[in-house]
């Protein structure tokens, strides 16, 4: 998973939606850590479109 | 690597971790409060609106500096908008609302803890926990950009929606995809409307959620919207449900967004567990939101008092295990467990329904004459007039 900075708000509202709790966000910093399994959730959950798929 | 010690480690400054705070403080608990952001309240995520009759019972004096607006009642609006229900002053005695400002409020709370004795550190964020003998024994964090060690007796995880402190120390906090609403909000000026009510419109303009026009001023409001996760077909689509609603009402079309807020709430059931050994949780970080309204600042003030007053006792007693902090456990599910599992189970049954019958249920409601309007006498009504809605949960009614 990717995020666009130029989207995100910070609102956090993959980091609590994420099952594997392996979103990490400090104040600007938004990082996708190993425990991540690819199930999109974030994705869709961002009000913003933030989120994408690594190409 | 710097190493700070107190009794109690407060991971997040809203209202849950500063209520915490206080009210450990107040009882002579040495309390460090950490909050990732520069800033307090800032930016807000939230519609601001909440209820009076909260305020004195867990001690927060109602300061004119973060009221932004006193309303006269809320309406709760059908689908095509011809239906309502009309909750006034008369209905819902001191219930009636304010509409606040987040950025005032949050920190109006921080300074009362502050001035209770605890300690705050900005621009702070907790990164994992410090076990120690097998004990949880403080939180490592990330301080202005140096690693830090805050030793503790008790870590309190007030950490909101993102909430990971719970999830650090084992506690299952992760939500199914039909107990997350997804919002977009924005602080909307220009906008022709009531500003003396605040409204609650139901149906597909928010699918399994609702919209809302929560009044600022004679015209500017918080106006926005919640959806149900698994009604969402692509990224982004909130934004748009948004944008769609605004553009189509004549109220506020002519709108310029001054603020836009994105968040996410939960509306589960109450967890089974959010304290253990040297650990607990509050507020929205322990799943505390009502299902129905989706509101969490007054369940996250009481949980927060409950909470302080706990840890006061935990450090006279000098023992942060469950033996003490089971009073928290108690002390929270007396105020609000019974109230959370039927407004969940009373949202499990709303999301199923179609426009057509949420337009019949608020026509019924809108004739029946209550005396007091809250979501328990409403389920109420809804009990006289459709009985088959409510039949899984009527002996929580
Ligand atoms: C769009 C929207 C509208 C809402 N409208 C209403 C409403 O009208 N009325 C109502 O009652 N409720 C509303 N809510 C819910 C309300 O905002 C929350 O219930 C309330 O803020 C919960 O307070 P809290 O203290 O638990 O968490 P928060 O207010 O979220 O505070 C948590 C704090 O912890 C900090 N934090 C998180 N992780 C860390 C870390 N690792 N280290 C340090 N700090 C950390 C965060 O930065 C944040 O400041 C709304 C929510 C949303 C998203
Ligand atoms: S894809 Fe799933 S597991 Fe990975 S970060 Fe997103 S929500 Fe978490
Ligand atoms: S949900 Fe979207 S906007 Fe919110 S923090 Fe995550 S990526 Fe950013």
């Amino acid at each position: 998973m990717k995020v666009s900075a130029e989207r995100c708000h910070h609102c956090g509202a993959c980091v609590g939606s994420c099952p594997q709790n392996a979103i990490f966000m400090n104040d600007f910093i938004l990082e996708f850590g190993e425990a991540c399994n690819n199930c999109r959730r974030c994705i869709k959950v961002c009000p913003v479109a933030a989120i994408s798929e690594e190409d | 690597m710097r190493t700070i010690k107190c009794d109690v480690v407060v991971v997040g400054a809203g209202p849950a971790g500063s209520m915490t705070a206080k009210w450990a403080a107040l009882g002579g608990a040495d309390v460090v409060m950490i909050e990732k952001r520069p800033e307090i309240g800032s930016p807000i995520r939230c519609g601001e609106g909440i209820s009076r009759s909260w305020l004195d019972r867990v001690g927060i004096k109602v300061d004119p500096k973060w009221v932004a607006r006193t309303v006269k009642g809320a309406k709760i609006v059908s689908p095509s908008g011809n239906h309502f229900v009309m909750i006034d002053e008369s209905k819902a005695g001191n219930e009636v609302g304010f509409v606040v400002d987040r950025v005032f409020f949050d920190k109006a709370l921080a300074r009362d803890a502050a001035e209770a004795g605890a300690k705050i550190m900005l621009k702070t964020a907790a990164t994992s926990l410090i076990y120690e003998d097998g004990r949880i024994a403080g939180v490592k964090a990330v301080s202005h950009g140096e690693p830090v060690e805050i030793r503790a007796s008790c870590v309190v995880g007030a950490d909101g929606f993102e909430s990971q402190v719970g999830r650090w120390a084992g506690i299952d906090t992760s939500l199914k995809p039909t107990d997350i609403i997804t919002c977009y909000q924005y602080r909307l000026t220009n906008i022709d409307y009531d500003p003396d009510y605040t409204e609650f419109l139901l149906g597909s303009v928010a699918p399994g959620g609702y919209a809302w026009i929560f009044p600022k001023d004679d015209n500017t409001a918080n106006v926005g919207l919640g959806v149900l996760l698994t009604r969402l077909k692509k990224p982004g689509e909130v934004k748009e449900y948004l944008d769609r609603w605004i553009a189509r009402d004549p109220r506020l079309k002519n709108g310029q967004p001054l603020e836009a807020v994105s968040g996410a709430v939960s509306v589960c059931a109450p967890l089974d567990s959010v304290a253990i050994d040297n650990l607990l949780l509050v507020g929205d970080a322990a799943r505390m939101i009502n299902p129905i309204t989706g509101g969490g600042i007054a369940n996250s003030c009481y949980a927060g008092m409950f909470a302080g007053k706990v840890l006061a006792k935990a450090v006279k007693a000098n023992d942060f295990s469950m033996k003490v902090l089971q009073e928290y456990e108690d002390d929270w599910r007396a105020k609000m467990e019974n109230g959370l599992w039927r407004d969940w189970m009373a949202k499990e049954k709303l999301i199923t329904l179609s426009d057509d019958t949420l337009e019949m249920l608020v026509e019924a409601v809108s004739k029946v004459d209550l005396e007091k309007i809250t979501v328990h006498t409403l389920l109420a009504a809804v009990k006289e007039t459709y009985p088959e809605l409510v039949k899984e949960f009527e002996d929580l009614i």
